[in-house]
């Protein structure tokens, strides 16, 4: 099919392209919406069997560092949401800052979670034969908080008197954990290309009040990915923090 | 006929998709927007898998000729059935009417020039074809053995097959099922003709809006549970293996949530083959017209509300069995809705035994019986004794083989004239419905028997006493594959030789019969108006039908 300007042969006017781009891709959000939640499924079913398990898991993460990305993804929402709304009223070159404003919220946020897998590694908590919900608190890193490694060590104690099987059930936990936030990882990086296609045509002056249909999709999906995030944070990080 | 004046030789259209050049020979296929050309490459590519799938399934019944088995060990007679079902499910039913003649059809039935997302098309066929490739690696580097169904922990702990490789390839052919239905649901709502409304859309792309919301809602699901077995298989981890903590349970939950409305996924697109050959062979009105656009909605959402009862003898709580087995009757409403429907436009309909009809007709008996065996498998009490037996492989083949796949065939012979422009010798293809339609009933109907006697799917050997059954069901497998075969060979030999069929060789009332056959890339000269009523023969002068005179006769290929 063959293009002139904007307009794709197969359509007749701008207005149904649009209205199919935009249709599509709010279709494509409910299919994202049934891909994750069989993941969601399956985290509920085993932290309902396990919570004791998952409550110990959830404590191992740095809330610091999970609630930090949590504002700097808003931040990015917001970020996105202005870009869209400076190719609708026109101001191009906000367009350019505001999407490389929302790449560099996303790339923080991609790197906060590196470092945050990193330390799971250190800590051996990598699903696997070297998996032990011990050895955190047997094995303090520079800059670990001793008060709270002790509770921890407590709390496994305890916990594994009542279930022998708790390195099985936290694994669940830590399978889940880097289960959804890989694949919510994945959709970052894919949103992050996204928006390098986004700022070269916006570079290129491309959006334009009558003409901005890929900003305005590409930020519905850079919201959904946030939202699953937004959800991910309390399941994962804050099941069991009351001390 | 003395009194017809002869009517002069049709002619190709000079300019049409196929000689269509949008660069040298195989790059215009590969690089192809044109929803017909890729349509054509989804004909070709399932056809492959419907062969692979239809050699196992001969190797399955020679298999079964005698008691202690006679063609291969135990655990090779398991690859052979796990590849089959895979092989058929994945790779043909799923994708075979939606991707080849809803990719085809449904633009030029709506008016429209594409499908909304071209390229998307595409990309789907690529997805299928290295999911398939996938999929072929691991048939071909130690087989499947899981079952089609790849239950936990077998399949992600114990079996020693590729299994790995068969996850990531159904795994990567999900989103080609994702990304078709997605296309066809933006395009059927904002691509429709001037005119177009809801209500005079043909029930086949009714048909395909609810299987589209099927392939939408259920693969993502299917997509994230196979890829949680694969992970559970490649990394140790526990998510379905009670050893390590996990529920299979859960496995088969999320598997049936898609793998039910699956079945769906066949039959609806079936059923719409069946509301267009119907009307046109009949020559009347379509009976009931919005009840059968609203049973395959209908269908479509009740069918996710029904999958547990793939799970009776699972020890699921007996309520929950109990709003399941509910459920699943109310499935029976909508169906039925649709044959009612079918058989009152055949009364007092003036009835043409064109081939796509014999075809029509047979899905309807066949159809039947599927549905209602499906009324004993729904049954709490009579599914424990049937669970897993013969029966069910007999009910499931009545609706995805007598169902589907004589939709699918039908369906074939319906558009044959618009995709090639050429017809087939009507004779010869009437005789190969007959039949496809005595193989499939000599191979299925014993086993509905055989189930019944208590002899389980999925074993190697049976008892003595079960030989003769199983030797018929085999000889019907010869006869059915022989009803394969025929139209296989007539149709490529039409494609060269077939008469010339015209723009509207049956007639038919569809805005795809207004254009040229084969038609253009663009699909229409201009856009069309649609001022008239669905499968209306009466008031529609633009056919070139007189009103009060006769419909002509449906043109046929030479015998």
């Amino acid at each position: 099919m063959h293009r002139t300007g904007e307009l794709y042969g197969q359509f007749e006017t701008l207005g149904q392209q649009k209205e199919s781009a935009t249709l599509g891709m709010w279709i494509f959000l409910v299919t994202e919406v049934l891909f994750f939640g069989g993941l969601f499924l399956t985290y509920t079913i085993n932290r309902s069997a396990f919570s004791t398990a998952f409550g110990i898991g959830s404590n191992t993460l740095d809330i610091k560092l999970g609630a930090g990305n949590t504002v700097v993804l808003i931040m990015s929402s917001l970020t996105m949401a202005l870009a869209v709304w400076s190719a609708q009223v026109g101001k191009k070159k906000l367009v350019s800052f505001f999407l490389v404003a929302t790449l560099g919220l996303g790339t923080v946020f991609l790197g906060v979670k590196a470092v945050e897998y990193k330390q799971k590694y250190d800590h051996h908590l990598i699903p696997g034969h070297g998996f032990d919900m011990r050895y955190r608190s047997a094995h303090p890193l520079p800059g670990d908080n001793l008060k709270d490694l002790a509770l921890e060590k407590e709390e496994v104690e305890k916990a594994i008197v009542k279930d022998p099987d708790i390195n099985y059930h936290g694994q669940l936990y830590f399978s889940l954990y880097f289960g959804m936030t890989g694949l919510h990882a994945l959709h970052m990086i894919v949103g992050a290309g996204l928006l390098l296609w986004l700022i070269k045509g916006s570079f290129a002056g491309r959006y334009t009040p009558q003409y901005n249909t890929p900003v305005e999709i590409v930020g519905l999906y850079w919201h959904f990915v946030d939202i699953v995030w937004i959800y991910l944070f309390p399941l994962l990080y804050l099941i069991d923090r009351h001390h | 006929m003395s009194n017809t004046p002869p009517t002069p030789e049709l002619e190709l259209p000079d300019k049409h998709y196929l000689n269509a050049t949008y660069g040298s020979g195989i790059r215009s296929w590969l690089l192809t927007t044109d929803h017909k050309r890729i349509a054509l490459l989804y004909l070709a590519s399932v056809t492959v898998f419907f062969f692979i799938g239809g050699v196992l399934a001969t190797m399955i019944r020679i298999h079964l000729l005698t008691p202690g088995g006679a063609l291969v060990t135990p655990e090779t007679y398991n690859k052979l059935f796990t590849m089959h079902g895979v092989a058929m499910i994945f790779f043909f039913l799923i994708p075979s009417i939606p991707a080849v003649m809803g990719n085809f059809l449904i633009p030029l039935m709506i008016g429209a020039k594409d499908l909304a997302f071209p390229k998307i098309n595409l990309l789907s066929w690529y997805i299928y074809v290295i999911g398939g490739c996938f999929v072929l690696y691991s048939f071909s580097t130690g087989g499947l053995d899981t079952g089609w169904t790849f239950y936990t922990p077998l399949s992600s702990v114990y079996s020693n097959s590729a299994v790995t490789p068969a996850v990531i390839g159904i795994f990567i052919n999900g989103f080609s099922s994702i990304l078709t239905g997605l296309n066809f649901i933006v395009t059927i709502h904002t691509m429709r003709a001037p005119g177009m409304t809801w209500f005079r859309m043909p029930l086949f792309v009714w048909a395909h809006y609810a299987t589209s919301l099927v392939m939408i809602l259920g693969t993502p699901v299917v997509a994230i549970t196979l890829l949680l077995a694969g992970l559970e298989r490649m990394f140790h981890l526990g998510f379905f293996n009670p050893a390590l903590g996990g529920d299979p349970i859960l496995f088969q939950h999320l598997f049936w949530f898609y793998s039910h409305p699956a079945v769906y996924i066949m039959i609806l697109p079936a059923m719409g083959v069946i509301s267009e050959i119907i009307p046109t062979f009949a020559r009347k009105p379509i009976f009931g017209y919005a009840f059968i656009a609203g049973s395959s909605i209908a269908i479509a959402v009740i069918g996710f509300l029904v999958w547990a009862h793939h799970m009776f003898v699972t020890g699921e709580s007996t309520y929950a069995a109990l709003a399941f087995s509910f459920l699943s009757y109310l499935v029976a409403i909508p169906s039925a809705v649709k044959v009612f429907n079918w058989t009152s436009t055949l009364y007092k309909g003036s009835i043409s035994w064109d081939p796509p009809m014999v075809y029509a007709l047979g899905f309807i008996g066949l159809f039947v019986i599927g549905g209602l065996t499906g009324l004993f498998l729904a049954c709490l009490g009579l599914d424990i004794h049937i669970h897993d037996t013969y029966f069910v492989v007999a009910h499931f083949h009545y609706i995805m083989v007598g169902g589907a796949v004589m939709g699918y065939v039908g369906g074939l012979h319906f558009w044959w004239p618009k995709i090639t422009g050429r017809l087939y010798p009507r004779s010869l293809s009437r005789f190969a419905a007959v039949i496809l339609f005595i193989g499939f009933n000599l191979t299925f109907f014993p086993q509905f028997i055989l189930g019944y006697l208590g002899m389980p799917r999925r074993y190697h050997t049976y008892p003595p006493e079960f030989q003769v059954l199983n030797v018929l069901s085999t000889a019907g497998a010869s006869i059915l594959a022989l009803g394969y075969l025929l139209p296989m060979s007539y149709l490529t030999w039409s494609m060269r030789y077939g008469k010339v069929a015209g723009p509207n060789p049956w007639p038919a009332t569809g805005l795809e019969w207004k254009t040229d056959s084969p038609p253009l890339t663009e699909n229409f000269e201009v856009t069309p108006e649609v001022t008239w009523e669905p499968y209306d023969f009466k008031n529609r002068p633009d056919l070139g039908l007189a009103t009060g005179a006769p419909l002509p006769a449906p043109a046929h290929g030479d015998d």
